[in-house]
Order: C-alpha cells, then sequence, then structure tokens
C-alpha cells in the first residue's frame, strides 16, 4: 500500500505486533526521534551508539507492526512515524493504565493511613478487622 | 505524600494483560489491602463516581467473592464474582472474575502476586481472558470511558517511555 509517496506494510499492524514493537526501549526511542520529524537510517543511528544494521534491524519490526514507513527516495529512504496504528495501541494502553493508576492512587493512601501511627486520623490495626 | 510510583501496563500475547506497581507498605499489608473486604471497599472504587458497596471474600482455595458497585449518580450497578484457584498468604492469589452484564465476554483468570521489595511491595497482575476479542475489549473499553490519547500527546508520551 501506497500513501503520499511513503510505503507502508502490506500486512498492518494487528495490535500485538505493535505491542511487541514498542515493546523494545531503543524502538521506542527511534519512535520518539520520528515524531519530531522523518529521518534517515544513518541520522537514527547516530544518537543510539548503534550499527546501522542493527538500527534497521528495529526499523523492520517497527515497519512489519506498520508504526513506521519508508520514504522511496532511493538514496536516503527517509523513515517516517505512522501515528495511527501507534495512537490506537497507546490509547487503548494509556486509558487502561489511567484508571488502574487513579484506583492505586486510592490504595496509597489508604496503606499511609493503616501503617501511620498517632496521627489524629483513626487508627485501623488490621489484625483488629479480621474476620 | 510520597511520589507515585509507575504503573506499568502491557499486553501479553493475545490473551493476557500484565500490570506492574510498588507499594510503599510492608508485603503483609498490601495483601491484606487487596484481600479483606472492608479494606477492598475502600479503594477499589471503580471508575470516578462510583463506589462499592458490597464485598464479600471468601479467601480460601474453592471459596468465591463477590463486588458490587454502584455509581452514586443514578445507581447503576455493575458486579463481578469469581472463584479462588490458589490462595498462598501473602504472596500469591488466582482467581477467576466474571462480570455480571458483561463488559467482555466470558471469564477471565485473575493471577496476583506480591513481592517483598526491601519493604515495599511490588504487586503483579496477569488478567488471562478467553479470547483476543475480550482481551482487546477490555483494553479498548479503557479508550470509550472518553481518555484517547491525541497525536498532539504522542510525543510526550513517547519521550516519558524513552526516557526510562
Amino acid at each position: 500500500m501506497e500513501l503520499n509517496g511513503y510505503v507502508l506494510s502490506s500486512n498492518p499492524a494487528g495490535l500485538d505486533a505493535t505491542f511487541a514493537a514498542l515493546a523494545d526501549p531503543t524502538r521506542r526511542a527511534i519512535l520518539a526521534r520520528l515524531a519530531q520529524g522523518e529521518a534517515s537510517v544513518t541520522e537514527l543511528a547516530e544518537p543510539f551508539e548503534m550499527s546501522q544494521p542493527a538500527v534497521s534491524k528495529h526499523l523492520k519490526v517497527l515497519e512489519r507492526a506498520g508504526l513506521v514507513s519508508a520514504g522511496r527516495e532511493a538514496q536516503r529512504r527517509p523513515r517516517r512515524l505512522e501515528a495511527r496504528p501507534l495512537a490506537e495501541a497507546t490509547g487503548w494502553l494509556e486509558a487502561y493504565r489511567k484508571y488502574w493508576e487513579g484506583t492505586f492512587r486510592h490504595l496509597d493512601a489508604l496503606l499511609e493511613e493503616l501503617q501511620s501511627d498517632g496521627k489524629p486520623r483513626r487508627k485501623k490495626r488490621p489484625k483488629r478487622i479480621e474476620k | 505524600m510520597p511520589k507515585t510510583e509507575t504503573l506499568t501496563v502491557a499486553a501479553k500475547g493475545e490473551l493476557e494483560i500484565v500490570m506492574t506497581r510498588v507499594f510503599d507498605a510492608p508485603r503483609s499489608l498490601v495483601f491484606e489491602a487487596w484481600t479483606k473486604p472492608e479494606l477492598i471497599q475502600r479503594w477499589l472504587l471503580g471508575p470516578d463516581g462510583w463506589s462499592m458497596p458490597i464485598c464479600e471474600v471468601n479467601l480460601v482455595p474453592g471459596g468465591s467473592y463477590r463486588m458490587v458497585w454502584r455509581k452514586d449518580a443514578g445507581g447503576k450497578e455493575m458486579t463481578s464474582r469469581g472463584t479462588y484457584r490458589e490462595v498462598v498468604r501473602p504472596e500469591r492469589i488466582v482467581c477467576t472474575e466474571t462480570f455480571e452484564d458483561p463488559w467482555y465476554v466470558g471469564e477471565s483468570v485473575v493471577t496476583t502476586e506480591f513481592a517483598d521489595r526491601e519493604g515495599r511491595t511490588e504487586v503483579t497482575m496477569t488478567m488471562k481472558y478467553g479470547s483476543k476479542e475480550a482481551r482487546d475489549g477490555v483494553l479498548k473499553s479503557g479508550m470509550e470511558s472518553g481518555v484517547a490519547v491525541s497525536y498532539d500527546r504522542l510525543e510526550a508520551l513517547l519521550a516519558s517511555k524513552s526516557a526510562r
């Protein structure tokens, strides 16, 4: 599939491929760099102290997941971020995470209260409330 | 207030969601907060504007639990129930989970592990769903609750993740 001169993976991202691709910190860093604008493999390799083949390998994973596409310009073949599958994947996880983050903050507060001795708050000893 | 610990959430394979979070309390206390009804009711409140008026727990292998959340405005209810398959105090709980009026299809199996980290506690929850559709549906439901990541925020999100 071609879009505006960029070649998209012919078998675009299932969510699993997206999540697997996102599981690696180097790949996330590559995506973060591409979020600032397209870049060639050489430009991407620079900040990572990695060989170009190593970066290319990560890029292949990202391309297979539909997260990155390659320009057709013969020499440079700039890579760019494909935002939609990423937004879907991170959007799903992020919303779920937000919900649990809020819930666990309640638990933090409760645990703090249960551990605080002699505070003006009502003291609850776990043993006394055992059923 | 202590600083908030990082919660990681990841989809694993086709069927699982894995969450990890550290709590600044000893393992025995975290385990109690996780399993005693009167404590559960104080933190597992559901979405904003909901509370948990009913919580029944029989924490033994083969025992069951029931939790009912109620929306403060309008009184709409949501019930989850399940059976404990494994209970190892204060380390590990394996239970099934189903929702009445289900927002995902079928039953999931939830494994919760409590690890001592020098007096603090790392909790890992693994939710295993019966099908890929059910798992993705759960993740999607979060999105439908009104939090969507806009393209504008992608950069910040990625930067914070890669900075770890």
